[in-house]
């Protein structure tokens, strides 16, 4: 029978556009030695280190743990890398949590990261391949023709995509470390904005950010630090293939099926009920909608009008990205963890200003690749 | 180690076996397939092997570069080859094949799942793996000096010479010994019989190290089914057990370490158990002939102990595959009844800096 | 005459550059070598899927959800539908093509998959889902194995689609 995990310790960079006051190490020790102290731990503690960054190609580092083992305390300790896409940060996690669960280790620090003005990950992500057509324009290149789609199929009005970015970005005014900090945000400001892949503006898209993530995760009988533990209620994969005859890709089975998982894994029917506050990754305005839907807070078809009632804002009940999400920091290895690592804050109640009262149950989630990879996990602050 | 670590060793584990392996031919360029029709008849031999198929699969783990094949996400098209409809849960590790193995052992310790598939490719073809592998270092201080493998390898031939712990005679007759193993595995790329006095005539590639003691350059790929529970019964008369397993990683700096031990390769063995009995055979990830020698003596091998009798990498070196193929070459040892206990082992980065290790028996 | 000499006052090295160029050669594979070919002949060839019967193009030789190979060559048309798209109106290094340029998934007739295809000849304001393209193909002795030998798509002047046909596509 699986052991019992929580999450005992957090840490985390600022996340800036360039962070030329650290190396690639000195960036992931800024976050490990963080979530160390959280955790009222040194090096000595941890037996495993778990890390997780995406694709290599956007550093020019090939299997960066090996030249990162000394600098995270892993030597003489067993290192494991991880490598699932966009969704790497929630997976790293996922595996650390299970080296727990298993009962192999009792204390894992993983660690997940970017520094992404080390090298252009646009480049990295569009790089040109011999047999398809030169088009590719980075991410949002790939994601805006599924957001039309979801436009057309759910009647959804134009401006609430701009809602989002305007919601998240005001809600990183919260958050001293995420990246974008934009008083002056409003629908205008974002309308304003230069049209990079129509429909989506700029300030509708995610940053480019270098920043890292680190979580101790600890099991029943090794637990420490002053913040109260936060116990992995549920957690889960999934993944589907890219690209098949009739893949819904605004609303991914794969994605369905994962939170239908870690909902049963933590005894909840009802998630718009059930789960206090929610970080989700949405690196384009218009996934938050999209995601409602997803993760079943809402009918198909309802996701816009959550996020325009305001349900998802910080008062609403129920507040998606508090701290900003990934359209405000987006270190993009390390923004899947930061999902999974803001919610453990909500639940231990140390997030602060943009800690939402009484949080006791918060879902994290993220995805990857062509929105076929899904990582998530449900934490809570009872032990389950 | 940890306190933590040190019970972890003695924990009682659940077992779970390698229920079937199979392997792509090894060769030096696979100019004829992409990296999916390299791997599908890879995985349905995998499944075929005990009459199974996707949907008895819990869960699956991969392993492979991106830095390889030349474009990020390699492994997102790669999972084509299996078909994962309905969805699955997956995973995936830039790592070799045999840490995907390691993660997907550890998931079926919890009890919950009881079988995985992992699967791993290594196309090493398409670039120049000199300069790829380069990317592996430092990125301030030794990547831009573009140092590539093979002399790397050498810097540790001669540390172990220096040392008196081996000789150029030493390397040759590992290699001549296991390229003539080779002759009897249909999957190798390199195999001959040639006797240590010819090899030692070879040129040098980077002196200490002959040719003969390199490794080739191989496109392969390898799949493998974990199974626990009833399956590892229904699936098989006599399971291969996973009775250890454990890795560790050292520290990156060449002048930092002995190049001529391993002692991650050392501790990983502890905590896997290799010494709890005795070893009939091993399959060691040495991609460079003197490397065996190291990872012989951290091991805590005797000479009766038979060393890659499959060829080992000098045989093929499908670079993020190897380990894997190494596992997989054992468990088959000990499923042909061969052997009764063996261990494997997979290596990672320049000169052996992370270590795993693999205890597997029968009953 | 520089004034600053010592560690100190030169302050921390904060960006070290190191070039990297790697060249490779990419394997198609033996079902794109059949899209390969038929675009050197200037014309789409699919690949159905023996389980499911879908007809994926290109295929990558493999039926993504069957994990099959795919074997039977299906010729396709040089008309199709966009299902979906965006206009890309953002630099990056590397880029070939004149900004900002419309960036749609095209599904040929016949076809069960959409491809990315570059649409040209309209506006960027006038894109719309369901609109009917025509492949428009370099001159013959300029055809190659590659998919520059698809100059673009264009407006095929058929009336659009109904979304009924194309959203099971989305």
């Amino acid at each position: 029978m699986a052991e019992y995990c929580a999450v005992i310790g957090v840490g985390q960079t600022h996340h800036k556009s360039k962070r030329d006051d650290v190396s690639i190490a000195g960036l992931v020790r800024e976050a490990a030695k963080m979530a160390l102290a959280d955790a009222d731990l040194t090096w000595t503690d941890i037996d495993a280190v778990v890390i997780g960054k995406a694709p290599d190609m956007f550093e020019g580092n090939m299997m960066p743990e090996l030249y990162l083992a000394p600098a995270l305390g892993a030597v003489g300790k067993p290192m494991f890398r991880v490598h699932t896409a966009g969704s790497v940060g929630g997976s790293t996690s996922l595996v650390a949590a299970h080296l727990i669960s298993s009962g192999i280790h009792k204390r894992v620090l993983t660690v997940a990261y970017e520094k992404q003005s080390d090298s252009d990950a646009m480049w990295a992500l569009s790089v040109p391949q011999p047999f398809a057509a030169p088009l590719l324009a980075g991410a949002g290149g790939y994601f805006a023709p599924h957001i039309r789609a979801y436009m057309r199929r759910s009647g959804a009005p134009e401006y609430i995509g701009r809602m989002v970015a305007v919601k998240d970005r005001i809600n990183a005014l919260r958050n001293p470390y995420a990246h974008l900090h934009l008083p002056d945000i409003d629908m205008k400001m974002v309308e304003d904005s230069m049209m990079l892949w129509d429909p989506l503006r700029y300030l509708e898209a995610c940053p480019s950010s270098d920043g890292a993530a680190a979580m101790v995760l600890a099991a029943e009988d090794s637990l420490s630090g002053s913040y109260p533990p936060a116990w992995i209620h549920g957690m889960a994969m999934r993944s589907e293939p890219t690209m098949f005859a009739g893949r819904d890709q605004v609303n991914p089975q794969a994605g369905r099926d994962c939170s239908a998982d870690v909902y049963a894994q933590a005894g909840i029917t009802n998630p718009r009920a059930e789960i206090d506050v929610a970080e989700v990754y949405v690196p384009f305005s218009w996934y938050e909608p999209m995601w409602l839907e997803n993760l079943g807070f809402c009918d198909l078809g309802d996701g816009w009008k959550l996020t325009e009632a305001g349900a998802t804002a910080f008062e609403g009940d129920i507040p998606w990205n508090t701290s900003g999400g990934v359209l405000s920091s987006n270190p993009i290895g390390a923004s899947g963890m930061l999902r999974f690592l803001e919610v453990a804050m909500q639940v231990r109640g140390q997030a602060g200003e943009h800690q939402i009262d009484g949080a006791r149950r918060a879902l994290g989630q993220a995805y990857g690749g062509g929105s076929q990879f899904f990582s998530m996990w449900v934490l809570g602050s009872d032990k389950p | 180690m940890s306190a933590a670590a040190a019970t972890a060793k003695r924990a009682v584990r659940r077992p779970v076996s390698i229920a079937s392996f199979a392997q792509s031919e090894n060769v030096r360029q696979d100019d004829q397939h992409n990296e999916v029709e390299m791997l599908m008849p890879v995985v349905a031999e995998v499944f075929a092997n005990i009459g199974i198929t996707k949907n008895d699969i819990d869960f699956i783990c991969s392993g492979s570069s991106d830095y390889l094949i030349g474009g990020p996400f390699s492994f997102v098209t790669a999972l084509d080859a299996v078909g994962v409809w309905p969805p699955m849960p997956e995973s995936h590790t830039e790592m070799d094949g045999a840490w995907a193995l390691y993660e997907a052992w550890a998931l079926l310790q919890e009890g919950e799942i009881d079988a995985a598939l992992v699967y791993s490719f290594g196309r090493s073809s398409p670039g120049n793996l000199n300069e790829i592998l380069a990317l592996q270092l430092d990125p301030y201080y030794l990547a831009p000096l573009w140092p590539d493998p093979v002399s790397l390898a050498a810097l540790q031939a001669r540390a172990l010479i220096d040392a008196g712990k081996g000789s150029e005679e030493d390397f040759a007759a590992i290699a001549s010994r296991s390229r003539k193993d080779a002759l009897s595995n249909p999957n190798a790329q390199v195999a001959h019989d040639i006797p240590v006095e010819t090899l030692l005539r070879d040129e040098y590639v980077v002196s200490p190290l002959r040719r003969h003691a390199l490794p080739p350059i191989t496109d392969g790929a390898a799949a493998m089914v974990l199974a626990a529970g009833d399956k590892a019964r229904e699936w098989s008369d006599k399971p291969v057990w996973i009775s250890g397993f454990d890795h560790r990683i050292e520290t990156h700096s060449l002048g930092a370490r002995d190049l001529t031990s391993s002692p991650s390769t050392a501790k990983a063995a502890d905590v896997a158990g290799v010494a709890d009995g005795p070893i009939d055979v091993a399959e060691l990830h040495a991609p460079f002939a003197h490397q065996e020698m190291i990872l012989k003596e951290a091991l805590g091998l005797d000479d009766g102990v038979t060393i890659n009798p499959s060829g080992g990498a000098l045989a093929a070196n499908p670079i993020m595959s190897a380990g894997l193929i190494r596992i997989g070459e054992a468990a088959a040892r000990i499923a042909s009844g061969q052997a009764a206990r063996a261990v494997a082992h997979a290596t990672s980065g320049p000169c052996l800096q992370q270590n795993l290790v693999c205890v597997l028996e029968g009953e | 005459m520089s004034a600053r000499t010592t560690t100190e006052e030169l302050g921390p090295v904060t960006t070290l550059a190191t070039p990297i160029r790697l060249d490779f050669e990419f394997t198609p594979g033996v079902a794109q070598s059949r899209f390969l070919r038929g675009l050197e002949k200037g014309k789409f060839v699919g690949q159905r899927c023996p389980t499911c019967g879908k007809v994926y193009v290109p295929s990558r030789g493999s039926c993504p959800t069957d994990g099959v190979p795919t074997t039977e060559d299906v010729d396709l048309g040089n008309v199709g539908t966009v299902t979906t798209y965006c206009v890309v109106n953002v630099p990056f290094a590397g880029q070939s093509i004149e900004i900002p340029y419309i960036c749609a998934q095209v599904l040929l007739d016949g076809a069960n998959i959409s491809f990315m295809g570059l649409i040209q000849e309209i506006p960027t304001d006038e894109i719309r889902m369901g609109m009917r393209v025509e492949a428009v193909w370099v001159e013959p002795e300029e055809l190659t194995p590659s998919l520059a030998s698809v100059r673009y798509f264009r407006p095929s002047g058929e009336p659009d689609a109904d979304y009924e046909t194309y959203k099971d596509y989305l």
